[in-house]
């Protein structure tokens, strides 16, 4: 992908073209404009600036914004390791470190010669077959020490990507537990042919009757969704698939989207077909990368066979058509709001609402947005009708829900139940080691203790957007907290101070105890900071950034209390280490020269 | 008009004050209570404070902080302070946050005091102090809360005689102090 050097303004003319110089597309030009030289410099910020007619600035702003975009030379193979805590309890640290040492560089460098920078990165998905790391933007999952030795030579000999073994790139899906969507077969087409016989009108009646709730966590109920984007006023209409699974610990999409397409692109025609949108999105994660090809040609397939495209299955006027916008790597776009800001090329801030999408989202355009398996529920209510959902799951959560286990269990993987399952039973299924917590919908979810795990998957009880991460008894959750901790101050988007300012204090907070200078007054703080986050955010994920520590602080305080300093106070410095500069340039080593904690 | 509950207080309320790395601008502020000063005595007396001279303090009621942390011997002031007083205050931007002396943050102490004693423009060679009189100065300038526990922050730059005179009198009368928007707004 590398090039040697100098600036190529035929390649980025190129992209610029393929584009349109539209500025709405600004993060599909910066992510083909940095395969050219590995990076961005700033002459191409320049260039892009210019052929878009906008300010540099307005350039800039959307390429800090991304982790995936850089702004200064990386090596030839860049190499992120996927940093959940699932990667954590499977080793990647010690691989990490391995690798580095091989290549004699430090993380967030760039070897001397060029070749290789390594680093770490939030989640990849890839929980249930970690640790993953990420070569060159494409996923590469159990790591291991044999592993990284194979890569280290790989790229020593320079080997490009494509030339590298096959079986490195195999991801599974692990379908553990199929129901009603993983375990029925579909015809491609069949949901579109039973929703036209219908019409838009009765298949939205079915939607509302089945009364299906949105899988990406919030639970918005699908058909309101959809009726109310049907009836706003507007000449343009969208349909958008969230496939920015960035929560860790959930990586149900990477599957249904690997496995399932069909389902996925059918049902976002179907959403087409009841609202009058034309145009699909799918906004796919930067992580998964690998599946953007497979995708697009399934696209190609579908329009061949007339199920996109114009005059779907000759239904005059049923036009749909799908394309892919990729993400950069920023968990904040999973939020429905920042995605369509990235999908309109800026920095993924989320928007005030209202108005909401429905009514002005993708360039102010009544817009849909839709999580991968909701989407693909709607086939099956296109299918079998909304009422089958009455009587499965629970009252106000109907149907079937995919959770994504990992952690310490025997088999890692996906799991469809019906809602209202108790998580004893999806422990038992996914063989728990002696389980003492579970991390339910991923960092910003809930962690239950053994008391609780009679409760149920429902939104009544337990919501969650997919994730089930296990703890055995040995684990500790403070560094499951602080994981968290660090994941949010790294993707917090910056927009508002409580959670810009916040998420940063209670990840030093966490380092602080961590390091053995912890007191009863950080534990305060912490629980102090989570409600100023929680009652000041703009978004959720400010909202939400100190759920864990609560939840842990409050179940597995001995994980917290085993690490405190017994004192009143512990300073957040080292005080003798901050005398040594000023000590060694004066040549004092006095008695009065040193700050000796004594305790 | 103020008020403050009078003389039925068995015993006066005792406060300690002090400027570590500041510019004493907040205690000039404390002055601008003006004829208050007078009401204050009434209720209040003194610990070591510059207003006293008296060097080291003993227990007392409430601690008014001035400055960050630059050296050791702020430190020890203000660890002295807070193990003597039940209520902590840091009181302006510099106590808060560092404020201006934290912008030598960006510089290296050792350069900066090699570039300071050791280049002199005269020509002669010099070096720098090192009595043990002198306080030693840390790498960074901290705000005191990375320091000591803080019980309350009042900020401002310097906080007006107004804010210094409702914040203590809200505190020393048994109210959690409160300053609105006014007393907060600086430009």
């Amino acid at each position: 992908m590398t090039k040697a050097a100098g600036h190529h303004p035929t390649e980025l003319d190129v992209v610029l073209a393929r584009h349109g110089r539209d500025r709405l597309r600004l993060v599909q030009i910066l992510r083909e404009a940095q395969e050219i030289e590995g990076w961005i410099p700033p002459e191409t910020v320049a260039a892009i600036a210019r052929a878009l007619d906008i300010g540099v600035g307005e350039v800039e702003s959307t390429l800090e914004f991304y982790s995936f975009f850089y702004r200064r030379p990386r090596g030839a193979y860049v190499v992120l390791f996927s940093d959940n805590i699932t990667d954590r309890m499977l080793g990647n640290r010690s691989i990490f470190d391995h690798l580095a040492r091989r290549f004699g560089v430090r993380r967030g460098e760039v070897s001397s010669d060029g070749l290789v920078s390594l680093d770490y990165c939030s989640c990849t998905g890839l929980c249930d077959q970690g640790p993953a790391i990420l070569v060159n933007g494409v996923a590469i999952p159990k790591m291991t020490l044999a592993r990284a030795d194979q890569i280290h030579d790989l790229i020593r000999s320079k080997v490009p990507i494509t030339a590298w073994p096959k079986e490195f790139f195999q991801i599974d899906h692990n379908i553990r537990r199929a129901d009603m969507l993983l375990g029925s077969p579909f015809v491609p087409g069949s949901a579109l042919k039973a929703a036209i016989a219908m019409g838009p009108e009765a298949f939205l009646v079915e939607v509302k009757r089945s009364n299906l709730r949105g899988r990406g966590g919030a639970g918005f109920t699908t058909g309101v969704k959809w009726e109310a984007a049907k009836k706003a006023q507007g000449d343009e209409r969208f349909i958008v698939c969230n496939a920015d699974e960035g929560e860790p610990g959930t990586f149900k999409d990477r599957v249904l989207m690997q496995y399932y397409p069909e389902r996925v692109i059918e049902g976002m025609a179907l959403a087409g077909f009841v609202t009058g949108a034309r145009s699909g999105l799918i906004y796919l994660r930067g992580e998964y990368l690998y599946l953007k090809t497979p995708l697009e040609e399934k696209f190609a397939e579908l329009r061949a066979g007339r199920l996109l495209g114009r005059n779907i299955l000759g239904v005059e006027g049923f036009d749909f058509d799908v394309e892919i916008h990729m993400g950069a790597g920023a968990y904040i776009c999973g939020e429905e709001t920042a995605l369509i800001e990235s999908l309109e090329g800026k920095a993924g801030r989320p928007r005030i609402r209202p108005p909401f999408p429905v009514v002005c989202g993708y360039k102010n355009k009544p817009t849909v947005v839709n999580n991968v398996e909701t989407l693909c529920k709607v086939t099956e209510i296109a299918l079998q009708g909304g009422a089958t959902y009455e009587g499965y799951g629970t009252k106000q959560s109907t149907g079937t829900k995919i959770l994504s286990v990992s952690g310490d269990v025997e088999r890692p993987g996906i799991y469809e139940f019906p809602f209202g399952v108790r998580v004893n039973q999806v422990l038992d299924e996914a063989g728990a080691r002696n389980p003492k917590a579970v991390q339910i919908s991923g960092a910003s979810g809930a962690c239950l203790g053994i008391r609780e795990f009679g409760r149920r998957v429902a939104f009544e009880d337990v919501p969650t957007a997919g994730a089930f991460m296990v703890f055995g008894e040995d684990r500790d959750m403070f560094e499951v907290a602080r994981n968290f901790a660090h994941f949010f101050a790294h993707e917090s988007c910056g927009f508002c101070t409580p959670c810009r300012v916040g998420t940063a204090i209670q990840a030093k907070l966490m380092d602080k105890i961590a390091n053995g200078h912890g007191t009863q007054y950080e534990m305060a703080e912490l629980t102090h900071l989570r409600e100023v986050m929680r009652a000041g955010s703009h978004c959720g994920l400010g909202q939400t950034a100190g759920a864990a520590i609560a939840d842990t602080i409050g179940k597995f305080r001995e994980d917290y209390e085993k690490r405190l300093a017994h004192k009143d106070f512990e300073p957040a410095f080292d005080l003798d280490a901050a005398l040594a500069r000023a000590r060694s340039v004066s040549g004092r080593d006095d008695a009065a020269s040193h700050i000796l904690d004594h305790a | 008009m103020f008020h403050v509950a009078p003389t039925t207080r068995k015993r006066k309320v005792r406060i300690a004050t002090t400027s570590l790395s500041g510019c004493f601008g907040c205690h000039m502020s404390l002055l601008d209570i003006d004829e208050r000063l007078l009401a204050l005595a009434e209720i209040a007396e003194f610990d070591r404070s510059p207003i006293t001279d008296i060097k080291h303090c003993g227990p007392c009621d409430i601690a008014i902080v001035e400055g960050g942390v630059c050296n050791a011997e702020n430190v020890h002031v203000l660890r002295e302070l807070r193990a003597n007083a039940k209520v902590l205050v840091a009181l302006g931007a510099c106590a808060v946050n560092g404020g201006l002396p934290a912008q030598r943050n960006h510089v290296d102490v050792g350069e900066c005091l090699a570039r300071v004693y050791t280049h002199r423009s005269e020509g002669q060679a010099g070096a720098v102090p090192n009595d043990p009189e002198l306080p030693l100065l840390l790498d960074k300038v901290h705000p005191i809360n990375e320091v000591v526990r803080v019980d309350y922050f009042v900020p401002g730059c310097p906080p007006s005689g107004d804010a210094i005179w409702k914040y203590l009198t809200d505190l020393i009368d048994g109210r959690i102090p409160r300053l609105e928007h006014p007393m907060l707004h600086f430009d």
